[in-house]
């Protein structure tokens, strides 16, 4: 029965409860888009850049992050890295050498990153295979180079075109090689593109003058979820006084806080949508009290218990909010759904925007349920603040003086 | 039996700085059974009496004995369940639950007791047809008539099997036709029932259906008179 009376009372008055679920509907069909934008588009950047070539956590020798030279290396640790490997959340563990050389060709030289790579165990985390448009991936022991397209056409080298790296190794002997191009690579992130270079890990050893070290381990852990736990595992094997661990978010300290600056803004922005809905819903349920105190009054006055009528009108905000989430989710799912499976693209102006930026022109939306339920929650909040008024004035209310109303 | 009695009872109202003394020192003792109209001219104290021994206003000295209990010591939850079992409301503006029909209505008042479903819609349907609104079970107060809407009050009233009815001017907002229909069915339930009804009236066709007439004046009652049929 009182399910039966909130279930009519909400539709009493029909305007004031359609503009009521409306606003909650739009702010959460508003919310729900925005922050899956937001989530899927940074993370697929993250994912980009992380999956395909950082890791989400690397160990280098104590103060490379300061000074990235090649004085920098460390001796190859294959028992320590057998160790991470069999951790907890561990994918993959890559050795590489890390660093900076002008890459030439006939008129044109440009600042490249030069990765030395073991070929077999880099491709099977980072599949950089899929990413060749030309040519073929290198071999365990090539003396080749793979190169990003835009680097590729900055040099004006095709396959088989040498280019020439020209750094410097350990304790500043000059590093100078020549690698014929094996393949050419196209990455989603930009900056990758006209940057990478990728040449074999012997090679690298090789051109830097470092046989048996390397610049760093990447660890690919199954889930960005696990990173600052698989980090301090990664510390107990490798002492900290003589390594140092960097997740992502330290290596790339602009990505980190211009994922948090933007998502800073979003909450800026839905806090005050919520809000705005939220004093709405109040203004619902205090207009709802007012009008009806002396029915409120009569009810107790006939033996309904207070408890019970703070049910009802409570059971009645919910109801606005239920139909509104139910609505809002109805609308918005299908839409986040299809575009989580298929992104859309950016083209013109927009594309070269961010491009520029050094993303990947695509907007992704995230399918992930932890926002949703986030957004969820708020409007559980909102409708329990905005119930919390009519109850209290309902504990307070004394019949007789309701009735006189 | 004694039902109700009430001992030396006074209510003192303060409206901003000035104190009103609405009952001035009130004993009597309504029995099972009673028809019972309280008049007087209007801030006699004849609703604030009314209130009072129905649980809705608190008095400021005194004591209202009903079963046996003082319902003064009741409080919150205790008082509302004790008026849910014992106490049958008629107010004058009918104050019937506007989203449920006049059935369910009825049943609403043995809801709340937890009585079994069967037995509350037989009840409703029972006292509805008793007052006449067998054919308008399933009508919505805003579809029934001021009459009609009071006869769904005093059905509703009677739902829980209280020990008496308060009615406060049940019949001020019914045209002639409609008030003697309610009286005629109050009347018939109280003398084959021996359902205890005490009302406040202005109306004198319902001073005239009274077995007993008490008269309010200044908060005070002035005379108590026993009608005989």
């Amino acid at each position: 029965m009182i399910l039966n009376i909130a279930r009519r009372n909400i539709w009493r008055n029909k305007r004031r409860t359609l503009i009521t679920v409306a606003s909650v509907f739009f702010a959460l069909f508003f919310g729900l888009m925005m922050r899956s934008v937001q989530i899927g588009t940074f993370g697929r950047i993250t994912e980009n850049i992380v999956s395909s070539y950082s890791g989400h956590l690397q160990i280098h020798k104590k103060g490379y992050s300061e000074e990235k030279i090649i004085n920098n290396s460390f001796k190859f640790p294959s028992g320590k890295i057998e160790k991470i490997k069999r951790l907890n959340y561990v994918k993959a563990v890559v050795p590489r050498i890390e660093s900076f050389a002008l890459a030439s060709s006939g008129e044109q030289t440009k600042g490249c990153l030069v990765s030395g790579i073991s070929p077999e165990k880099e491709n099977a985390v980072t599949e950089i295979s899929e990413k060749i448009i030309s040519g073929r991936y290198l071999t365990q022991n090539d003396n080749g180079a793979l190169i990003g397209d835009k680097l590729a056409s900055f040099l004006n080298v095709g396959i088989n075109d040498t280019i020439i790296l020209l750094g410097q190794g350990y304790h500043s002997v000059s590093a100078a090689g020549k690698y014929p191009v094996r393949g050419i690579l196209h990455f989603s992130t930009p900056k990758l593109n006209s940057s990478l270079v990728y040449i074999s890990l012997k090679e690298a050893q090789t051109l830097y003058s470092i046989e048996n070290k390397l610049t760093g381990i990447a660890v690919f852990a199954d889930n960005d979820r696990h990173t600052s736990l698989l980090k301090s595992e990664i510390l107990s094997v490798f002492n900290p006084e003589n390594y140092e661990v960097l997740d992502w978010g330290e290596m790339m300290p602009e990505l980190k806080q211009l994922i948090q600056t933007k998502s800073a803004g979003s909450y800026v922005v839905l806090g005050l949508l919520y809000m705005i809905v939220g004093f709405g819903v109040l203004g619902t349920a205090v207009m709802s009290a007012a009008e009806r105190k002396k029915e409120f009054g009569l009810l107790i006055a006939v033996g309904m218990r207070k408890i019970k009528l703070a049910l009802i009108v409570f059971s009645e905000t919910l109801f606005l909010g239920l139909i509104a989430v139910i609505a809002g989710f109805a609308v918005s799912l299908p839409i986040i759904l299809y575009y989580s499976v298929y992104p859309i693209l950016l083209s013109g102006t927009m594309a070269a925007m961010y491009e520029k930026g050094g993303f990947e022109p695509v907007i992704v939306f995230s399918s992930d349920p932890s926002y949703m339920f986030a957004q969820l929650i708020i409007v559980g909040v909102i409708v329990l603040i905005a119930s919390c008024y009519p109850i209290l004035k309902i504990s307070r209310l004394k019949p007789i003086d309701a009735m006189r109303n | 039996m004694n039902i109700i009695e009430v001992k030396n009872l006074h209510k003192i109202y303060k409206e901003s700085e000035i104190e009103v003394h609405a009952v001035r020192g009130i004993d009597l003792i309504f029995e099972q059974g009673e028809f019972t109209a309280i008049v007087g001219p209007s801030g006699s104290g004849k609703t604030t009496f009314l209130n009072m021994i129905g649980g809705l206003d608190k008095p400021t000295e005194g004591e209202i004995v009903i079963d046996g209990v003082n319902i003064n010591e009741l409080k919150g939850s205790k008082l509302i369940d004790f008026r849910l079992r014992k106490i049958g409301f008629v107010f004058q503006a009918y104050n019937l639950i506007p989203v449920l029909t006049a059935k369910e209505n009825v049943e609403f008042i043995m809801s709340l007791q937890k009585r079994p479903k069967k037995e509350r819609i037989e009840r409703a349907e029972t006292l509805l047809k008793a007052v006449g609104l067998g054919d308008r079970l399933n009508a919505r107060p805003s579809k029934l008539s001021g009459g009609q809407q009071q006869r769904v009050a005093v059905a509703r009233a009677l739902a829980s099997k209280p020990m008496f009815i308060l009615a406060d001017e049940p019949t001020a907002n019914l045209d002639s036709e409609s008030t003697r229909n309610l009286l005629e069915i109050m009347e018939n339930l109280n003398k084959m029932e021996n359902i205890t009804f005490i009302f406040s009236t202005h109306d004198a066709r319902v001073v005239k259906k009274a077995r007993r007439v008490i008269t309010f004046d200044d908060g005070k009652v002035i005379s108590d008179v026993k009608n005989k049929y």
